[in-house]
């Protein structure tokens, strides 16, 4: 509780107290008039002050300046107690709305709350704690078990385990070891690390993190920039109407004009729209925490919006439904063990960069003596020629085997097939191919399952390899040996044929121009990959697929949070409002009608950030989200 | 140039919009957003009138909502 609140408690109490005192003493004319003033002044001099000085300022039509009218106005008419406790009363809702916003932006704030607060750096054999933004690149950090990674880095030394958690919404803590890339914002469990550091502070994953998500409110939804624009309509609407509630039954039809007057002060309180202006950024702004909570990074709550109707997804393949290395995926000895074909692959490839080779040797294990190999000649486009144990062997595709004159048998797998000869032999084949992330064909059910029409894969691959990823995943359509170019293409006849929202996922290597042609662009985060980060609109940290159900449902979910509140608080402001110019609403009524509206609205708007009722992984049965 | 400030007591959500829409009107600004809920301002303007702007940024802020300050 803040310093200003405890007072706003003090001053409500003081002033209850006053206004029963008022209520009990036994007089009458200007002195009753007097004791009332006395607990009104005391709750409510800071509103009035506030309405005269916007007033002064030029900004007429706020709540301040409709709360002093309709308490002065009550005065005026004789209601002295309500006078005084409509004003107590919005003192009150005043209080729980702060307190409840303030209690939202904190819970919101601590689901980002990944800011390190200090490296420790290595100087002369010591320990020195600096901020992290004075470590440069290349100095060594040591990172104790139980403290923040400050910086990107490479580590040099120790073992341990990471919380990511807050990273990736990752439960499972992830092991690292010398050699591996550590990610700014993760926790380090257990062993103490050594890490050079690979990236300033200012371009370190936490870093881009925290700045994306601060910034997320720039990119305000639709709902939001309507509710800015309809508060800016409706205040002044309302004070015409009040006073044309006030003036027209007396001079027209002879009323009294201390009925119409307080008919029409009712309608001045109720008119307030800051449940609206309050509740629906608040919920946007949850919606946004709560999918951070879970490893997706929102850009905006514009982004919620168009995602909640999408439609047509479209999906690059490597990287995104695939794993983006090469793996050995099948071995097909002609005779002999399998482990024998692979060491023989893997010992003529020992000295190749190629990506094929690089996935040959990590299959054949770190036990390969490449003092085995001799007299290696790289064909390009088509294989390695090499002398292994002293026998001559050729290892390379369908070509170099119809080169050397040695026939194999035909195979029809998807990837790239790898055969293997020896002193013109043919020993066997290998196939090396992209496998699919586990996730990946529960991902796309779950996303079928929560209404998505068509899912769409684009790939730069050959034609076979794409369409057996895309039959084993169950994708609709697949387009395969495109160029980026071919894709902004591909993405854009898309965009014509789908009537709701069309989003990219791509993992942002080479698909930014698709990503930002996109209705919505997802990426996926790479833990630390920049391009993906800036330029998609949403981000997945831990680079699994079926966070896009995830993130789906959560933008539904949001958004009719959003027009729940919309609904319920034009609703009761339209009902009251209907009712006070009737004079059927007394001036309690016409308080709920506004702060009360406003704190249930709040209250409502904080359910966007839990998280907990989304399904993460596969099919998701039902989605009671869209009322209309 | 752009920087971060932080706004104390700003408690009204549609003062912050307000906010927005008149400090984007200061000649010398090329962006600037009013977070209410990170109680944050972020003031893109030129570099070498940042502080005359930032000065003017004051002075608007203080007009729509006087009890807000910002943290220089």
């Amino acid at each position: 509780m803040t310093r200003t609140q405890r007072q706003t408690l003090l001053r409500v109490g003081g002033s209850l107290a006053g206004l029963i005192t008022a209520a009990l003493l036994p007089v009458t004319g200007w002195v009753r008039l007097a004791v009332f003033l006395i607990p009104y002044g005391l709750i409510g001099w800071d509103v009035l002050w506030r309405a005269v000085r916007n007033i002064a300022h030029g900004q007429v039509f706020d709540e301040n300046f409709l709360m002093a009218l309709a308490t002065v106005g009550a005065f005026f008419v004789g209601e002295y107690p309500e006078a005084v406790f409509v004003m107590l009363f919005y003192q009150v809702g005043e209080f729980f709305q702060s307190y409840a916003v303030g209690k939202s932006r904190k819970s919101i704030a601590s689901l980002m709350d990944i800011r390190p607060d200090y490296a420790n750096i290595e100087r002369d054999g010591g320990l020195e704690q600096v901020d992290p933004e004075e470590v440069c690149v290349g100095d060594i950090i040591v990172i104790k078990a139980g403290e923040r990674v400050p910086l990107d880095g490479v580590v040099q030394e120790g073992t341990s385990s990471l919380d990511t958690a807050a990273l990736t919404g990752e439960p499972i803590p992830r092991q690292i070891g010398p050699g591996e890339d550590i990610i700014s914002g993760c926790v380090n469990l257990s062993g103490l690390l050594r890490v050079q550091v690979t990236r300033p502070f200012e371009s370190s994953t936490v870093a881009k993190i925290l700045d994306l998500v601060e910034n997320a409110s720039s990119k305000k939804a639709k709902a939001e920039n309507f509710i800015t624009r309809f508060a800016q309509y409706y205040t002044p609407a309302v004070v015409l109407a009040a006073v044309a509630l006030a003036a027209i039954p007396p001079l027209v039809l002879g009323w009294a004009w201390a009925d119409s007057i307080s008919r029409a002060l009712n309608f001045l309180v109720v008119s307030c729209p800051c449940a609206l202006v309050i509740s629906v950024p608040l919920a946007f702004f949850g919606g946004i925490g709560g999918a951070s909570k879970e490893g997706i990074l929102v850009k905006g709550g514009s982004y919620l919006e168009v995602l909640a109707k999408t439609e047509t997804i479209v999906f690059d393949k490597t990287g995104t439904l695939t794993q983006g290395g090469f793996q050995v995926t099948e071995i097909a000895p002609e005779h002999g063990s399998k482990e024998r074909l692979l060491e023989l692959a893997a010992l003529a490839e020992s000295y190749s960069d190629h990506p094929i080779a690089n996935s040959l040797r990590a299959a054949g294990g770190p036990d390969l003596d490449s003092g085995r190999v001799a007299q290696v000649e790289e064909l390009a486009g088509r294989g390695v020629r090499a002398e292994v144990d002293g026998l001559p062997m050729c290892v390379g595709n369908g070509k170099l085997m119809k080169e050397m004159g040695i026939s194999y048998p035909p195979c029809s797998s998807a990837g790239t097939v790898i055969h293997v000869a020896v002193q013109g032999c043919y020993q066997g084949y290998l196939v090396v191919s992209d496998a699919v992330k586990e996730d990946a064909e529960a991902a796309i059910a779950a996303l079928k399952a929560a209404g998505v029409q068509k899912t769409v894969m684009l790939t730069g691959d050959a034609r076979g390899t794409g369409e057996a990823v895309a039959r084993m995943l169950g994708l609709d359509e697949v387009h395969a040996e495109l160029l980026p170019a071919g894709k902004v293409e591909e993405v854009e006849r898309l965009l014509e044929q789908t009537e709701g929202a069309l989003a990219f996922v791509g993992d942002g290597i080479n698909d930014a121009p698709v990503l930002s042609r996109a209705d919505v662009g997802i990426a996926m985060g790479g833990l630390g990959s920049d391009a993906a980060i800036e330029a998609a609109d949403i981000v997945l940290m831990d680079d699994k697929p079926s966070k896009i159900a995830a993130a789906i449902q959560i933008a539904r979910r949001t958004l009719t949070i959003v027009r729940q509140n919309i609904a319920f608080a034009l609703g009761i402001k339209a009902l009251v409002l209907v009712l006070s110019a009737l004079g059927m609403a007394s001036m309690w009524a016409a308080v709920f009608a506004d702060v009360g509206v406003s704190v249930l609205a709040i209250l409502n708007a904080m359910r966007a950030l839990n998280t907990s009722k989304i399904d993460r992984e596969g099919p998701v049965q039902s989605l009671q989200t869209e009322p209309s | 140039m752009k920087k971060k400030f932080k706004l104390v007591d700003l408690d009204c959500a549609n003062c912050a919009a307000k906010m927005e829409t008149a400090i984007q009107k200061i000649p010398g600004v090329n962006g600037a957003t009013v977070s209410f809920l990170s109680q944050r301002l972020t003031l893109d303007a030129e570099d070498s009138r940042f502080e005359e702007i930032l000065d003017e940024v004051v002075q608007v802020c203080k007009r729509i909502e006087p009890d807000c300050q910002i943290q220089r």
